[in-house]
């Protein structure tokens, strides 16, 4: 038994550690100051492939990213831990997507790659914490999802059962396949890059000359090391311009401000009985406490 | 008329309304006011239209209620279907979700068939003007909501497609006084759905039993870091208790183990709004504070009195927390 499965991930500035000079002092991002970074679900959507992988070493996982040139650097990192394909969908006509607009280019590029079993993406990616690309994908493909997902109990060919997490609990859910997943990050903790995959494909170079997705090609071992990453454009996917990048958002960012403090005139309690004592007589007084 | 209304998605779980469809229902009033239209809700399961029923002081005038024993359980492919379909029909201009795991399942896949623009995790919504060149845009919804980890606040709007769509954090929405004589009405919406409408079965839905309380608890008491070990966060415990209160913790607490994570306060936790947040031995990090800022009074107890917490606190006590939570204690036990 084998699957074929895609894994969507995403580049993204590390803003889990953000430094003193991370803001500038217009209260916008200084992109430049944080590292690019391997969206962290999306690694255990990756991490969950592999292990369906490692049970079925026929399975094909395909990943793709959409971002710029630079963001090849997540996709040689999948190759590392034993991804199959990858797939860079780079122009400047995608750029400034919203959720609706990235979700479109990635459904294109899904469509191309073809009759696939599963699509794998991380809950969320940790520069807009939006967690909407997935579910967006799923309907303009016009197939079922799990989202929230934090482990696979059971999987066929057929269908597959996966644990939801919602709040205060989990559900279990059954449903057959084509289906989108969404991953959290509770259950698979993903393996270290392999040293000699690294060595493999350190050097692999992206290829513009396949613009038609064939796997045989890519099957092709000899060819493996080279063509490791497909590139492809707007046209390679057949997007529609008026869909993609700035143009296919309807949402703009009308205005970004950076968190001030707002002040609030304190009162400083001394640290003893008499000023702690008024303290709460004050607070029973405006009735907070009592 | 229903046309250009403001809508909530109004969730249940095993036929109960979720708390946040109420928050927005009473938000949803106030930008309907604003706008001279009225609100409405959309509800999808099974018997639930004696619940719907109590919905409507809310000042909701029509809820939109959809039944099926298929529907008991929420599943993404059918509401999503109904969602669409309703608002296909209706032309809302705004429609709000809890940003829940089930609001953050549909809100997109109903925007995504839409092709419209949706906005995640709002903590605040408002109506305003927007002006692109010379373009001018009157009465839209700004989407008001954190992002790059909770270091920037971003107002989204999406000027040209309708309906708005957001999805909104729970707890942030205040739950404005009932109108018991409010007329509104519940309609009962036939739809067809056929077999194939269900892919997703629901095998089993574990709860565990709620413990911890922090979103309806009028005094909480928060330990961080500062409380230093898991034997001292029992003070926090016992001032927590002499308060009638609820324990909270930053982040940083829970990741030491010092206490569980259905304690943590703030932006990956619970947002609260108590009348009195006492916050021991915690710096003030801005994803804490987004939880907790908005409580009516807030006491903060630091050593270092450069902590930021001070910057948003209304009395604040420089000290050792081992001290002064003591003394605390003591002293309004002498009182009562
Ligand atoms: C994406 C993201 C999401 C996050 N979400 C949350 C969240 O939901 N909630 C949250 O809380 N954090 C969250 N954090 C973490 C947050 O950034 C901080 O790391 C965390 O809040 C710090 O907790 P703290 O204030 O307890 O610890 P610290 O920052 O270490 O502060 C400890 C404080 O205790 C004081 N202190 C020490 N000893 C004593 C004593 N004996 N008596 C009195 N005071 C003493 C110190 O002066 C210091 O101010 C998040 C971070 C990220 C990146
Ligand atoms: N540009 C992108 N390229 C590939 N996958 C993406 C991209 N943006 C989002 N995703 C996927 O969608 C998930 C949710 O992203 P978001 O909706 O931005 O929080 C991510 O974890 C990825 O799996």
């Amino acid at each position: 038994m084998s699957y074929k499965i895609i894994v969507l991930i995403k580049q993204v500035p590390d803003t889990q550690n953000i430094t003193g000079n991370a803001m500038k002092d217009d209260g916008t991002v200084n992109r430049a100051a944080l590292p690019a970074i391997f969206n962290p679900d999306d690694l255990y959507a990756l991490e969950a492939a592999l292990r369906i992988k490692d049970e079925h070493k026929d399975t094909r996982i395909h990943v793709i990213t959409m971002g710029p040139p630079a963001a090849g650097k997540v996709l040689k990192e999948s190759l590392y831990r034993g991804a199959d394909f990858t797939v860079l969908i780079s122009d400047r006509k995608f750029a400034a997507a919203d959720t609706l607009a990235t979700s479109y280019a990635l459904k294109c590029a899904i469509s191309k790659i073809g009759a696939f079993d599963l699509v794998f993406c991380g809950r969320q990616a940790i520069d807009g914490d939006t967690a909407q690309v997935g579910p967006q994908i799923a309907e303009k493909l016009g197939i079922n999802q799990i989202t929230f997902v934090s482990k696979i109990e059971h999987l066929s060919k057929k269908e597959i059962t996966a644990r939801r997490s919602i709040e205060g609990g989990y559900e279990i859910v059954k449903a057959p396949l084509p289906v989108l997943l969404t991953f959290t990050n509770e259950h698979y903790t993903p393996r270290p890059s392999s040293a000699k995959k690294l060595m493999t494909y350190k050097n692999a170079n992206f290829t513009t000359e396949e613009s038609e997705y064939d796997e045989s090609y890519i099957e092709n071992k000899n060819l493996i090391k080279s063509v490791q990453t497909l590139l492809w454009d707007i046209n390679a996917i057949r997007a529609n311009p008026s869909q993609c990048g700035l143009e296919g958002s309807p949402t703009k960012v009308k205005k970004a401000e950076s968190v001030l403090l707002k002040s609030t005139s304190i009162k400083l309690v001394e640290n003893n009985e008499k000023a702690i004592s008024a303290m709460i007589r004050e607070l029973e007084a405006d009735h907070t406490i009592g | 008329m229903s046309a250009n209304n403001v809508w909530v998605f109004i969730q249940q779980d095993n036929q109960k309304i979720a708390e946040v469809s109420i928050e927005l229902l009473c938000k949803a009033k106030e930008l309907a006011d604003q706008l001279h239209v009225e609100t409405n809700g959309v509800l999808i399961g099974h018997q639930i239209q004696e619940e719907a029923k109590k919905l409507i002081p809310y000042k909701v005038s029509e809820i939109f209620c959809v039944e099926d024993p298929r529907l008991k359980h929420y599943t993404s492919v059918p509401y999503t279907k109904i969602i669409v379909e309703l608002i296909k029909k209706h032309k809302p201009q705004i429609v709000v979700f809890g940003a829940t795991t089930t609001g953050r399942d549909l809100a997109p896949r109903v925007a995504s068939h839409l092709k419209v623009g949706l906005t995640a995790d709002c903590t605040d919504l408002q109506i305003g003007d927007h002006i692109v060149g010379n373009k001018e845009y009157k009465d839209i919804l700004y989407q008001i909501r954190p992002a790059f980890g909770g270091n920037i606040i971003a107002t989204i709007v999406c000027p040209e497609t309708r309906p708005q769509m957001a999805t909104v954090r729970e707890g942030v929405m205040k739950i404005t006084p009932l109108d018991p004589h409010h007329k509104g009405k519940v309609t009962a919406v036939p739809f067809s759905l056929e077999e194939k409408d269900f892919p997703s079965k629901i095998i089993e839905k574990i709860l565990e039993e709620k413990t911890v309380d922090l979103k309806s608890a009028q005094v909480i008491v928060s330990g961080g870091m500062g409380v230093g070990s898991r034997e001292n966060f029992e003070l926090i415990r016992q001032l927590a208790h002499v308060l009638g209160g609820e324990v909270g913790a930053s982040r940083a607490a829970v990741d030491a183990g010092f206490v569980s994570k259905p304690h943590q306060v703030g932006q990956t936790g619970t947002t609260v709004r108590p009348k009195l947040y006492i916050a021991c031995g915690i710096s003030g990090s801005i994803q804490h504070r987004a939880g907790m800022d908005q409580s009516a009074r807030i006491i903060a107890v630091n050593s270092d009195p450069e902590a930021p917490i001070f910057q948003i606190a209304h009395y604040g006590i420089v000290g050792d927390l081992k001290e002064v939570i003591p003394l605390f204690i003591k002293v309004f036990k002498s009182k009562n």
